[in-house]
């Protein structure tokens, strides 16, 4: 009778089923080719291999490309928290003259496609030339970055009451201390989160590092797209296993955010009904 | 002493006002953004004025209307960007009702949703073509089930929309199962002892108390949708079918170092998405934006 009743739940699970059977052909078809000796019109390959991520590897300089990324992406990290908590602080914890506009300003770069900004700022780096270097990669992502450390910590910080902060200056601390010892340990869960969400989206930024990255500077997106725009000479496999390494990354990273950051508690934090 | 005292109660007003020293901590916030975000669009901007060749100042954007091949890439960007941010958020409306509350699995089941947002743009698109190309798993199932020949899914339209889908779908469903969540669950059932119906109530307590979060979830997947470059090039047909807005940008300015054109390109780029989210965001001001009852 409730079964009958329900056709939008029938519905709703059969769409969703039918869109995961073709996500998993989709990654199944690119898994597949990257351990396939050769695959030409055929169900599946005539055999296996495991040698194309070991050329991978060598080939296209992996090592280089993920300490590369790995060395922008902890920079972005870094100076994006130091940048972006002490301004969503202060923008949750003071009101005046000029917020709103300061406010537009830090969400204006996360809506905006990279696009339209990156193309500018590339512009800007090459006449500084800057533009190729890992500065100038480092500097790029950090656009996007800072306004979105600072969107999430505002309200993370609009909930510590204000009254700890002024019974630690009734006991002596200065403002220093206040941060270093009151602050920072009630910080740390939602730093911590939104490091992670900047990791995930620098290490899969393609516009902005594409814009402005030289040859040594590239991340591993960018030079996945460069492996695939100039394949030809190299067989589809090795970009394929290539792929395979970009989203075994991807992953483990993602699956570690989500152990930290509870993504239906992204917009309203609410507690979890007990 | 006057002096002294004048000084005292300004810093007093002024920090009535909210403004004392706590504001220091804008300063390197405030200088970043304005040096990397705010000086090079300014610069875009006047570059735009600027034309390579001379000319009125306006020449760029003369030109761009001008030229069919240019002013195309609007209409073939919005119809990629529209309803694929449409689909996201549609589909992500009956699956974030089916997993609120507690159940086994849910956990698993987020974390499978979200998964794509690992696979990044290249394996997404290497996918799609192995997957859905000529001689791939899907049509290799399509002739089986006694199609004449194969379905065209790739290095076209629908392959870029596929694209779009598969990896913008996670951020809209995150977003919406965020702000379902934060409508409180006793509203829905409060109508419930009344005598409301499943319909009733999805129409008049949820849909008025989601809507305005859909509208925001809109504007944010259509900016993902619309930035597309890409996975236009790779299933798509970059010169042609899919030759959208941010390639037709890249190429005028990297490609053909006319920086002055690819940073016009840009801005009407800009323009264009700020009046479809502006379009969005005023429709959002007619809806109801209160507390959604989330126990916060």
């Amino acid at each position: 009778m409730k079964l009958a009743a329900r056709p939008v739940v029938w519905l709703t699970w059969g769409a969703l089923i039918f869109f995961m059977l073709n996500l998993i052909g989709i990654v199944g078809a690119v898994v597949t080719n990257s351990f396939a000796e050769s695959w030409f019109g055929t169900w599946l390959p005539n055999g296996y291999t495991g040698k194309w991520y070991g050329e991978a590897w060598r080939d296209y300089r992996l090592l280089d490309v993920l300490v590369v990324t790995f060395q922008v992406a902890i920079a972005v990290v870094v100076i994006s928290v130091l940048i972006g908590v002490p301004t969503a602080y202060a923008l949750a914890r003071r009101d005046f003259p000029g917020k709103k506009l300061l406010n537009v300003l830090f969400l204006l770069p996360i809506l905006m496609p990279p696009m339209t900004y990156g193309i500018p700022l590339a512009t800007v780096l090459y006449k500084f030339q800057l533009a190729g270097s890992m500065f100038g990669v480092i500097a790029a992502n950090l656009v996007p970055a800072v306004p979105f450390v600072v969107l999430t910590m505002t309200p993370f910080i609009e909930q510590i009451d204000t009254k700890i902060e002024s019974a630690a200056r009734m006991c002596g601390a200065n403002t220093f201390a206040i941060f270093t010892r009151v602050l920072a340990p009630l910080l740390v869960p939602g730093i911590l989160a939104a490091s992670i969400l900047v990791l995930v989206r620098t290490v899969g930024m393609f516009e902005l590092t594409f814009l402005t990255a030289g040859p040594t500077s590239q991340t591993l997106v960018v030079s996945l797209y460069e492996a695939m725009s100039s394949a030809g000479i190299r067989p589809q496999q090795m970009v394929d296993s290539m792929a395979v390494i970009y989203t075994a990354s991807m992953l483990v990273l993602l699956v570690i955010a989500l152990r930290f950051v509870n993504p239906t508690q992204l917009v309203t934090r609410l507690k979890d009904p007990a | 002493m006057t002096a002294v005292t004048d000084r005292a109660s300004l810093k007093h007003r002024l920090a009535e006002k909210g403004v004392d020293r706590v504001l220091w901590l804008l300063v390197p916030g405030a200088v970043f953004v304005v040096l990397l975000f705010v000086y090079p669009f300014l610069y875009g901007l006047q570059l735009s004025f600027q034309p390579k060749g001379g000319g009125s100042p306006f020449q760029n954007y003369v030109t761009f209307f001008q030229d069919e091949y240019l002013a195309e890439t609007v209409w073939i960007t919005l119809r990629l960007g529209l309803p694929a941010a449409l689909f996201n958020v549609l589909a992500s409306i009956p699956i974030a009702f089916r997993m609120r509350g507690r159940f086994r699995g849910k956990r698993a089941l987020t974390t499978l949703l979200v998964v794509p947002i690992t696979l990044g743009t290249v394996l997404t698109a290497e996918g799609l073509l192995a997957f859905f190309g000529p001689t791939g798993w899907f049509n290799r199932i399509w002739m089986a089930l006694g199609a004449d020949e194969p379905a065209k899914l790739t290095h076209n339209y629908w392959g870029v929309l596929f694209s779009l889908i598969i990896t913008g779908f996670p951020f809209a469903f995150l977003l919406t199962l965020s702000y379902l969540s934060g409508i409180d669950p006793t509203l829905e059932q409060a109508a419930a002892t009344l005598g409301a119906s499943r319909r009733q109530r999805f129409r008049t307590i949820t849909m008025p108390l989601l809507a305005p979060g859909l509208a925001v979830t809109f504007c944010l997947s259509f900016v993902l949708a619309f930035s597309v470059f890409p996975s236009a090039v790779m299933v798509g047909n970059p010169a042609g079918e899919t030759h959208v807005m941010s390639i037709a940008a890249y190429e005028t300015a990297l490609r053909d170092n006319d920086f002055a054109m690819g940073s016009a390109i840009a801005m009407l780029m800009a323009l264009v998405m700020l009046i479809v989210i502006g379009v969005v965001l005023v429709w959002r001001t007619t809806l109801y934006r209160g507390a959604t009852g989330g126990k916060g």
